[in-house]
């Protein structure tokens, strides 16, 4: 019982920080129908720059924070600009090949900065421990769960009662609408970028501090691949759930199942098989909206 | 095609024909005559550069038929590669098959996982279908993985040479001909197979997959048609890849190379044969050209890593720049430079085609 709870907890604590990943996804999708493979490549420049900020340099973990976020909003505002602008309008294969090439370039990047090595910040975040009953909860898995909730719930804030936000979901709604309005849509992309970057950094840091960074955590994106179509591809709410879902599940079933399989690491390939499943059988996911296509 | 003035089609058999004028006949001879005397006048290392070539010509043109016709966004190529590979290695090492027989057996089974994992297609599109074909790759290696007392897991597998009597291509150049004779025949055939009914079918479904439907395409049976063509492409490269290094692991099939495939198809041009020969052939090259100048960046003062990484940054760039410069391609710029020559010294725009 207590190995059930303590997989639960910290898949619990995975699927809050792939929720907080795929929102950064889905805001990005429904606001300029763009598919950001390079989210996990943000998630694992997050960890390097979270290694930089707390070990190289130092400073607490609010610091780091605050300017790894200030990094990820320039970082957003530059590759908007720079590689998603001349591309409105391109067909989807454009845009999705796009963002691959952005994947291959941010890990040419990571590797000739940080060398591509493991890196670890173990032991640096502050220690705080949870004790839940019998069981306790490691402090990089609480900061993990108070970080997380704390960035998920700014973030809805954000997009429900801002003028930003409002324009956001207008833009998602409408494009032609929203134009004649007077709203300048450049700016919603350029915006849903830099949160799709902050949210990929913050994750990253948080992550890094559990299992360490090196370029294979990009790795994490593909979990918010799936957690997305899961959820439902225009639907936050959706992530939120679907996210927490597949943390737990992947990692009781992981828990579980790994001593029996020969080769063992089931985690690896389970978003995958939840991917296959949700496409066949419920390609709009849990929450999303069902399109009619028209010719 | 363009052709130049005067060349007019009388029946229907010129009509269709690939290579209409005496100068077309002429370069096409030229360049197989060429291509196969390479072994006479280049080292080892061009040959073997040539014939991975050769490999990557074969299964992009599987891509191209799949992504450039049909439509049908795949990131998985790679991992159907891996299918052909190791169904030809085991049924050659374990089994004791000739390789003659074991690459057809390799080319069905990758078009039968090809025909699994392209199910999904029927009910999705766009992004959903690239995640699909993700998942795709990356089940297919946990899969080889798991089955180690067949594949060999992440040891490998040793795989034979294969051979015609007593005669085993070993030499670079045996094997630069075998190569060679199946990517020129693969082309012929890709070539062919998009100018059939099922082919044009293809394109149809690629403009409007709804349009196709309502014109009485059945949409069912061509996408299924369209994953199996290109993974028999695959099936077949990556067996010739394993049986060239004699060795099957998993490493040859990364989940990257599915991306740089794609990479190859939009550099030389979606939706054209050509296209995806020019591509594979010069995006290989920036790689050679990548292994030759990564070690002198150390000798100016760069980090050790910077060799590695450059290559990674060469690519995306690449694929940056043609995305935003040049979205259809260098076929397109070839094109465009052919029509200039055609009317130099006048500066009428030909037409262009789309």
């Amino acid at each position: 019982m207590t190995f059930l709870l303590q997989l639960v907890i910290s898949g619990f604590a995975n699927g809050m920080v792939y929720a907080l990943v795929a929102i950064g996804l889905v805001i990005i999708l429904k606001c300029s129908e763009a598919f950001n493979i390079a989210q996990g490549h943000f998630v694992m420049i997050g960890g390097y720059l979270g290694y930089t900020y707390l070990v190289e340099f130092g400073f607490p973990i609010w610091a780091s924070l605050l300017l790894a976020i200030a990094t990820a909003v320039i970082m957003g505002l530059v590759i908007e600009r720079l590689t998603l602008r001349p591309l409105v309008g391109q067909p989807i294969l454009a845009v999705i090949m796009m963002t691959i090439a952005l994947s291959v370039v941010l890990e040419g990047l990571a590797t000739l900065i940080w060398g591509g090595e493991y890196k670890s910040y173990h032991g640096v975040l502050p220690a705080v421990t949870l004790q839940l009953g019998e069981l306790s909860v490691p402090s990089e898995t609480t900061i993990m769960i108070i970080v997380s909730i704390i960035a998920v719930a700014v973030l809805m804030l954000l997009y429900r009662y801002t003028k930003s936000g409002l324009a956001m979901r207008a833009t998602a709604d409408d494009i032609q609408v929203v134009q004649s309005v007077g709203i300048r849509v450049t700016t919603v992309y350029a915006l849903s970028w830099v949160i799709a970057s902050v949210v990929g950094v913050i994750g990253g840091i948080l992550l890094g501090g559990i299992s360490g960074v090196m370029v294979s955590l990009s790795a994490v994106g593909i979990k918010a691949f799936a957690v997305v179509l899961l959820g439902g591809a225009n639907s936050l709410k959706g992530a939120i759930v679907a996210g927490i879902i597949l943390g737990v599940l992947e990692n009781v079933s992981a828990g579980y199942l790994d001593p029996y399989l020969p080769a063992g690491n089931l985690a690896t390939v389970f978003p995958f098989v939840v991917m296959l499943f949700v496409l066949v059988v419920r390609p709009y996911g849990l929450f999303g909206q069902v399109r009619i296509e028209r010719i | 095609m363009d052709l130049p003035c005067g060349t007019f089609s009388e029946n229907y058999a010129q009509d269709m024909g690939i290579l209409r004028t005496k100068s077309q006949w002429i370069t096409l001879i030229a360049f197989l005559v060429l291509l196969f005397a390479c072994p006479l006048f280049f080292s080892d290392r061009m040959l073997t550069i040539l014939t991975i070539i050769g490999i990557t010509i074969i299964s992009v043109l599987g891509l191209s038929i799949l992504n450039g016709y049909c439509g049908q966004i795949s990131i998985g190529h790679a991992g159907f590669m891996a299918v052909g590979a190791y169904a030809s290695g085991v049924l050659c090492a374990k089994l004791g098959w000739s390789f003659w027989a074991a690459l057809p057996c390799a080319a069905l089974a990758a078009g039968a996982v090809g025909l699994i994992f392209g199910l999904p297609s029927l009910k999705i599109k766009g992004f959903y279908l690239v995640m699909a074909t993700i998942a795709a790759q990356f089940i297919i290696v946990w899969l080889i993985l798991q089955l180690r007392s067949i594949t060999g897991g992440a040891d490998g597998l040793a795989v034979p040479r294969p051979s015609i009597g007593n005669f085993v291509f070993r030499s670079k150049s045996s094997y630069f001909y075998l190569v060679m004779i199946i990517t020129c025949l693969g082309t012929f055939l890709a070539q062919n197979i998009i100018r059939t009914r099922a082919g044009r079918a293809f394109v149809a479904i690629r403009d409007n997959d709804l349009a196709a439907e309502v014109m009485g395409i059945n949409l069912w049976a061509h996408k299924l048609l369209a994953f199996f063509i290109g993974c028999v492409y695959a099936g077949v490269a990556g067996s010739l890849l394993v049986h060239y290094v004699a060795y099957a692991t998993l490493d040859q099939f990364p989940f990257m190379n599915s991306v740089w495939y794609l990479g190859m198809l939009i550099v030389g041009g979606m939706g054209n044969t050509t296209g995806a020969i020019l591509g594979v052939v010069s995006l290989k090259l920036l790689d050679e050209l990548v292994i030759i100048v990564g070690p002198m960046l150390s000798s100016f003062g760069a980090p050790p890593q910077a060799a590695a990484s450059l290559g990674l940054i060469m690519r995306g760039l690449v694929i940056i720049i043609f995305l935003i410069f040049e979205p259809r391609g260098l076929v397109h710029r070839w094109e465009r430079v052919k029509a200039y020559f055609r009317l130099w010294p006048f500066a009428y725009r030909s037409n262009e085609r789309g």
